[in-house]
């Protein structure tokens, strides 16, 4: 082998861990330590779920669509149901639509907390990790006492919603949202004012604006890289347009810009819940549905990864002739393929997991060359520790 | 290329494109279903230039594409997000039954990519000038390729045949 010319390498990443949502297989094409390119492979996980919806009654496929994704069950439902009203021309009474957005922004917080976490976990700052994680756990106990569950919530229904917020919930709910928002704020500071974090995620896997528009890309990708879009603020639904908050964008695309999208948000998102307990109105939680007449229907959300978009068509039968669900990670994972190039394999990591996909992947990693194991999930973590310690290291000099 | 100049200031703009729209692609068809979703029927032949109009000079974002199996045809809608007005607009079109092909958007609109993949692994619609039209969902071993699971004519019986796995 000479080493004039550089030699092609395939870094296999993936495919399946029996642990999270999504499961991928990256094909990373690198030279030397170089990322030169990518190729992504999906459908470990397709299950079918269009064609399960089409054979379920309207009232069936929320708790169908929950299970999509553990982390965004709510909004799933939440966008399946909007588009059943759109298509039956459903009023829902203001008191739900305050109730869908509480459920909504609270989920938003753990999600993006759980992301966080992970990030300062694959960087080598375990502490960042069980931070995030340790305050996100007080948001889980309050999705318990709203909705009976951790997770898969079964708050939405066509009409409404199945659970009612009590007054005296609400005490409780404000405690966790106070210890959240303060924690937040110190998170926030501890991590952006890190030099060596700032080193290891700035100007790295940068998604250029144009590439975002051409590709479409959602949420925090698409607003860490300037496009200024957010479903809850361009078309409002629930009680979006009641309260006051702030769409938070970056221009700069890198990693850095994602993190800083994502705690911002998750403080606007405090800020929604907050206001939405004060002004929730009385009244029922659920109108009579007497079934969906023909028509279509679209149904979107700003899940905590970006919209949510669903498509009914009814025939006016107690199913849906057509069920089309469309979740963020579908248009953001392709933006993989642009950010990903020309960076080092100890960031490859920590692009990939930018736009919140998950992590499955890295950590069933195993490259072999000349039948000798190259890489694995824990080789490819410790590169990425090393990294953050050499930079260290040069910072304390 | 920016493509987010909108047409008209905000509020207006969802007329100002469904006539622009109209204006452009005459034997279209135009249904507003509420303010905020209109469905704009065109031709299969200019599925291209109608996906075009909206994604490039209109600044709208592609949202997605529907296929639907009907007793006329298989119906393709793409979505598009306006995303200054919140309005959905959806293109609309019949493909017939007997000649199952569409030009593909993805050279001019690169967001389709994976959703026109998706829809002839799912559907069996052929689109002509798609830059990898590959397989992306099913299963690379244990899949024929021309079985189609959203068409109405699918045949579930053989894949229920008993796993490896049931027996454990």
């Amino acid at each position: 082998m000479s080493n004039d010319q550089p030699t092609r390498r395939i870094v296999p990443i993936g495919p399946y861990h029996p642990l999270q949502e999504e499961p991928e297989f990256f094909r990373l094409i690198v030279e030397g330590e170089k990322v030169v390119g990518l190729e992504i492979e999906l459908g470990y996980n397709h299950r079918g779920h269009e064609y399960l919806a089409q054979r379920m009654t309207w009232d069936q496929v929320p708790f169908l669509v929950e299970r999509i994704c553990g982390i965004c069950s709510n909004s799933h439902p939440f966008a399946y149901v909007m588009a059943a009203e759109d298509c039956g021309r459903i009023e829902v009474p203001e008191r739900a639509k305050f109730i869908r957005t509480i459920t909504h922004e609270l989920e938003r917080i753990h999600s993006h907390l759980l992301w966080v976490g992970l990030a300062g976990h694959f960087i080598g700052y375990n502490t960042v990790w069980m931070w995030a994680w340790k305050y996100r756990e007080p948001v889980l106990d309050l999705f318990e006492m709203i909705t009976g569950n951790r997770n898969h919530y079964a708050m939405n229904k066509i009409g409404g919603v199945r659970r009612d917020i009590l007054p005296e919930q609400v005490p409780d709910i404000r405690k966790v949202l106070d210890l959240v928002e303060e924690k937040v704020k110190m998170l926030t500071a501890a991590v952006l004012d890190d030099p060596v974090i700032r080193a290891r995620l700035e100007n790295v896997g940068v998604l250029p604006r144009q590439d975002a528009i051409d590709l479409s890309v959602l949420g925090p990708t698409a607003r860490a890289s300037g496009v200024d879009i957010d479903v809850r603020r361009d078309e409002p639904h629930a009680a979006y347009d009641r309260v006051g908050w702030n769409v938070i964008v970056f221009p700069e695309g890198d990693v850095l810009a994602k993190a800083k999208v994502r705690l911002l948000e998750t403080l606007e998102s405090v800020k929604i819940v907050r206001a939405c307990l004060d002004r929730m109105p009385d009244g029922p939680i659920e109108a009579k549905v007497e079934g969906i007449a023909p028509g279509e229907g679209i149904g979107r959300t700003e899940a905590p990864r970006g919209e949510v978009f669903h498509y009914v068509r009814s025939d006016g039968s107690n199913m849906p002739t057509r069920h089309k669900v469309r979740a963020p990670s579908f248009m953001n994972l392709i933006s993989n393929e642009i950010a990903v190039k020309g960076y080092s394999i100890a960031d490859a990591a920590l692009c990939l997991a930018a736009v919140d996909p998950c992590y499955c992947c890295t950590e069933r990693m195993a490259a072999f060359e000349d039948g000798k194991l190259r890489f694995d999930g824990k080789e490819l973590l410790r590169l990425s520790v090393e990294k953050t310690e050499r930079i260290r290291a040069r910072m304390r000099k | 290329m920016q493509n987010a100049e909108p047409l008209v200031a905000t509020g207006q703009a969802m007329t100002d494109i469904t006539r622009e729209f109209q204006r452009r692609f005459a034997d279209s068809d135009v249904q507003e279903w509420n303010a905020r979703r209109f469905y704009l029927a065109v031709e299969r032949g200019r599925i291209v230039a109608a996906a075009e109009f909206l994604f490039r000079e209109v600044g709208c974002r592609f949202s997605i594409a529907t296929g639907i199996d009907t007793r006329d045809g298989f119906e393709i809608l793409y979505h598009f997000s306006h995303d200054a007005t919140g309005v959905v607009y959806t293109l609309k079109t019949l493909v017939p039954k007997d000649d199952v092909t569409i030009d593909s958007i993805t050279p001019r609109v690169p967001a389709a990519n994976w959703i026109e993949r998706e829809l002839r692994e799912l559907m069996g619609i052929e689109f002509r000038g798609h830059p990898n039209l590959v397989p992306l969902l099913t299963s690379d071993t244990d899949w024929e390729p021309c079985d189609y699971p959203l068409r109405r004519d699918f045949d579930r019986t053989p894949h229920d045949k008993p796993k490896p796995w049931d027996k454990l």
